[in-house]
């Protein structure tokens, strides 16, 4: 006797890779699999075909040549007789920089707009709504361009500065804005001030100390001791007492109009402050939205609960509701971050050198490595992705809700 | 005893007072400005703060808002006008109208037939976007648009466009010749005989024939550009969306390893090396003597960067649906194909329509970024032609203002529009 259950008798047939469903699936692996291999063959072939007839190669020998060209704002030593690589380099450390400024700006920005859009006053919460809409409704690289504009067409020449009665006088006499760029006092590192700097590390590292202990106390024994001024206190009094013992090594050097343009300090660029800001106030509105929907994602059973418990505000702010939020909140604030650093590729439009700049623009064009470049380029890119959410997938496995 | 107080009180009202008005502090403005506005100390100190910032903004930009120049042939003439005064030159967009919508290059006496297309755009949009208020045969419409807006915007024989429309058509009844039997049959006989339709009709000597003036691509530009590319790129990458998120949920391995590479690698990458890559690297791995345009090649870039951000979203509304909704299209022992297009993707669909209008109005910003690689869309033509000629050189705020607004009404409308769509689709009951 034969039931429904008997697998169907008989031997393999070809018809059963199209009919049968427990083969199907690899005929249509096989088949997708074919269609990719013979696409890549094709455009592979296409390349050998294209390189051949323009008498090019694939070769990664012209990083080690001379790059030969300036770059305006660079963090590491450069110069136009070093290499492309290190031009390359200069270009990802400025990509760095501006996606770090940008993100540490934004997620300010963000979290102030996002509270105060809840805030019970009427103006202010419009006003926020007004300031979400308006900037995340308008390109980036509308917004990059117009503070650009102001950094470059609005702001006073150096030369202005200068005279009797000067048209433009410096913030504080130490700050300049000019239209070359923000020229700030930068400190000069003396003798000693290495101690000073680890004097201050130290003290970071006794914070942590003093609010572990302070918990351990409150676990153990139930006495509460005071967080905020003592801490402070630490992070401070230390630095500032090593400082003046050691008859302060570290001083401050404000800029001097010198010739046609301020002398010594620090200078940022016009570039890069507008790609900064303007990534920061354009992401700042996401992630105002992102920390509305995480604090309105913890019900208010939640709040009453722990006010019925007899906690303070302060108190079920920061242990009751914060840490559900953020729950909330974390994931896209990361893709948040991971879009700023995207984004900085717009440096290329108003003339910041980083990375798209050096090695996807005038090392491009120079050695016409197109392909080359741009793959090295998609791989830095890609591997900063996948590094940032690979990070973003552990946080998120170790706060989901343990379900089941 | 009495069954009333008068003996027991001494005086007791019995009869009603009339209601008087609540007293002037808790009433009308005053009282919903106390509540909104002063209900603390911090919170009117807010409020002033807010009134200041509003008025030192309000204070910057009415006047030049105001005594805006609407009429000059330059900055010059503008500022000779303005006579020192603190005004807008918003002469510089009636004098350049035509170059901001339509680019410096598209031929100004067929100026009609891109703002027709435009005019139809709404025609064609408004039974998909709000489908109970127009009749469903104005979809028929919507159909054809492409094709019409495609013969209207870059001319040519009218015989490409019908050709291009018959190859969809045969394949729809290859599709509905087949389907029957099995999902899989029609859906790519029904590609076969589309692809075979148009190889064949290759062929046929189209010049001519019922033809409008060809504008070669390059000539496009302006906003003009910016919303082909935004239309174009959101509706191609909807169904290539769909397709890389069921891969991508699929249970065979080499399927799903394909779809995941392919969308990580597109969304690792910023979208400017990607239109890099159409500019320079793509003419490379293409037969040697091709050379299709550049809009072409840049639709095709943004298309893939577009799908693989609407497949993930897509993944999401997949993920969030409950496990019932897959095993209840088993126990009804449908296929695979029936199951999805049934029970599955219009529910997942429905989850996903806020995150698809996200990417949509990201991409649409996005189209701006191809000023980078010399096309000249709304910015770029703002940062090329208009700034860098004699008589505009240094209008920015008004030119800057303007593409900003013009990117702001349509991305603030788009998201008005998903969140009424929701509303409307909301059947859960709360």
């Amino acid at each position: 006797m034969t039931t429904l259950s008997d697998p169907p008798s008989g031997s393999f047939r070809l018809s059963m890779l199209v009919n049968d469903r427990r083969y199907r699936s690899y005929t249509f692996q096989f088949i997708a699999l074919v269609i990719v291999i013979a696409l890549f063959g094709y455009l592979g072939s296409n390349l050998v075909a294209n390189l051949r007839a323009a008498g090019l190669n694939i070769s990664y020998g012209f990083l080690g040549e001379s790059s030969n060209y300036d770059i305006n704002q660079t963090l590491i030593d450069y110069s136009s007789r070093s290499t492309h690589w290190r031009a390359a380099m200069v270009g990802v450390l400025n990509t760095l920089l501006v996606a770090f400024l940008a993100c540490i700006t934004a997620t300010i920005i963000g979290v102030i707009a996002g509270v105060l859009r809840l805030s019970p006053n009427w103006l202010v919460r419009k006003l926020m709504a007004g300031y979400v809409e308006a900037f995340r409704n308008v390109p980036v690289l509308i917004w990059i361009i117009i503070i650009f504009t102001v950094m470059t067409a609005v702001m006073p020449a150096p030369s202005a500065f200068r005279g009797e009665t000067p048209e433009a006088t410096m913030l504080f006499g130490a700050i300049a804005f000019t239209n070359r760029g923000l020229y700030l006092p930068g400190p000069i590192w003396g003798p000693g001030s290495l101690i000073v700097g680890l004097v201050f590390l130290a003290s970071i590292i006794g914070v942590f100390a003093y609010r572990r202990y302070a918990k351990k106390l409150l676990y153990d024994t139930g006495r509460l001791l005071p967080m905020g001024w003592p801490s402070a206190a630490i992070l401070i009094l230390p630095t500032l007492l090593v400082y003046f013992i050691l008859g302060r090594p570290i001083t401050l050097e404000y800029p001097e109009l010198a010739g046609f343009n301020f002398q010594g300090g620090i200078q940022i660029l016009g570039s890069l402050i507008a790609l900064w800001w303007a990534l920061a106030i354009y992401t700042g509105a996401f992630i105002a939205e992102n920390v509305r929907a995480g604090i309105l994602s913890v019900s208010k059973g939640q709040a009453e609960a722990a006010a019925s418990l007899g906690m303070r505000p302060r108190r079920i702010m920061n242990l009751v509701v914060l840490p559900q939020a953020l729950r909330v909140i974390i994931p896209p604030l990361i893709s948040n971050y991971l879009n700023i650093t995207k984004n900085s590729s717009l440096a290329i439009a108003v003339g910041y050198m980083d990375v798209t700049g050096t090695l996807g623009g005038i090392t491009l064009n120079q050695t016409g490595r197109a392909i080359e470049s741009i793959l090295l380029l998609m791989a830095f890119y890609l591997a900063i992705s996948l590094a940032i959410s690979g990070l973003m997938n552990i946080y998120n496995n170790s706060v989901s809700l343990k379900e089941r | 005893m009495s069954d009333t107080h008068q003996q027991s009180i001494g005086y007791v009202r019995d009869s009603m007072l009339p209601e008087t008005a609540p007293p002037m502090g808790e009433t009308g403005a005053v009282k919903w400005m106390r509540a909104n506005l002063f209900s603390s100390v911090a919170n009117g100190a807010l409020t002033l703060a807010a009134i200041i910032a509003l008025y030192y903004l309000l204070s910057g930009v009415m006047p030049w808002l105001l005594n805006g120049i609407w009429d000059a042939p330059s900055i010059r003439a503008c500022r000779e006008i303005l006579n020192d005064n603190v005004g807008g030159c918003f002469a510089v967009l009636t004098e350049r109208w035509n170059q901001l919508l339509f680019g410096f290059k598209y031929p100004s006496e067929i100026y009609w037939r891109p703002t027709l297309a435009f005019v139809l755009l709404f025609v064609a949009i408004a039974p998909v976007l709000f489908r109970k208020v127009f009749p469903a045969q104005m979809l028929w419409f919507s159909g054809l648009y492409p094709f019409i807006a495609y013969y209207l915007i870059w001319g040519g024989s009218i015989l490409i466009p019908v050709f291009a429309l018959l190859g969809f058509v045969v394949g729809y009844l290859v599709y509905s010749r087949y389907v029957a039997q099995s999902f899989a049959a029609g859906f790519f006989g029904g590609i076969l005989a589309a692809l075979v339709f148009w190889y064949v009709t290759g062929f046929i000597p189209v010049q001519g024939i019922l033809a409008l003036e060809i504008v070669p691509s390059r000539d496009m530009g302006g906003f003009m550009l910016n919303l082909i590319l935004g239309t174009v790129c959101v509706s191609l990458s909807i169904p290539f969306g769909i397709a890389l998120a069921l891969g991508r949920q699929s249970d065979m391995p080499i399927i799903k390893w394909i779809c995941i590479v392919f969308i990580e690698f597109i969304r690792g990458v910023p979208l400017i090396t990607l239109l890099f890559v159409a500019n320079v690297v793509l003419a490379y791995f293409l037969p040697p003597g091709t050379n299709f345009d550049l809009i072409l090649r840049v639709i095709i870039m943004i298309t893939m960067f577009a799908s693989a951000y609407i497949a993930e979203v897509i993944r999401g509304g997949l993920a969030a649906l409950p496990n019932g909704q897959y095993e209840a299209g088993d126990s009804l022992g449908l296929d695979y194909a029936q199951k999805m297009r049934l029970i599955i993707l219009p529910q997942a669909l429905k989850i996903s329509i806020p995150g698809i209008v996200n990417v949509a109005v990201g991409l649409f910003k996005d189209t701006t970024l191809v000023s980078v690689i010399s096309m000249f869309d709304l910015v770029g033509m703002i940062r090329g032609p208009i700034l860098a000629s004699t008589e505009w050189n240094g209008v920015y705020w008004e030119l800057l203002g303007f593409a900003a607004l013009l990117f702001f009404v349509v991305c603030y409308g788009i998201s008005q529009y998903s969140q009424w769509l929701e509303r409307q689709l909301q059947t859960d009951h709360r």
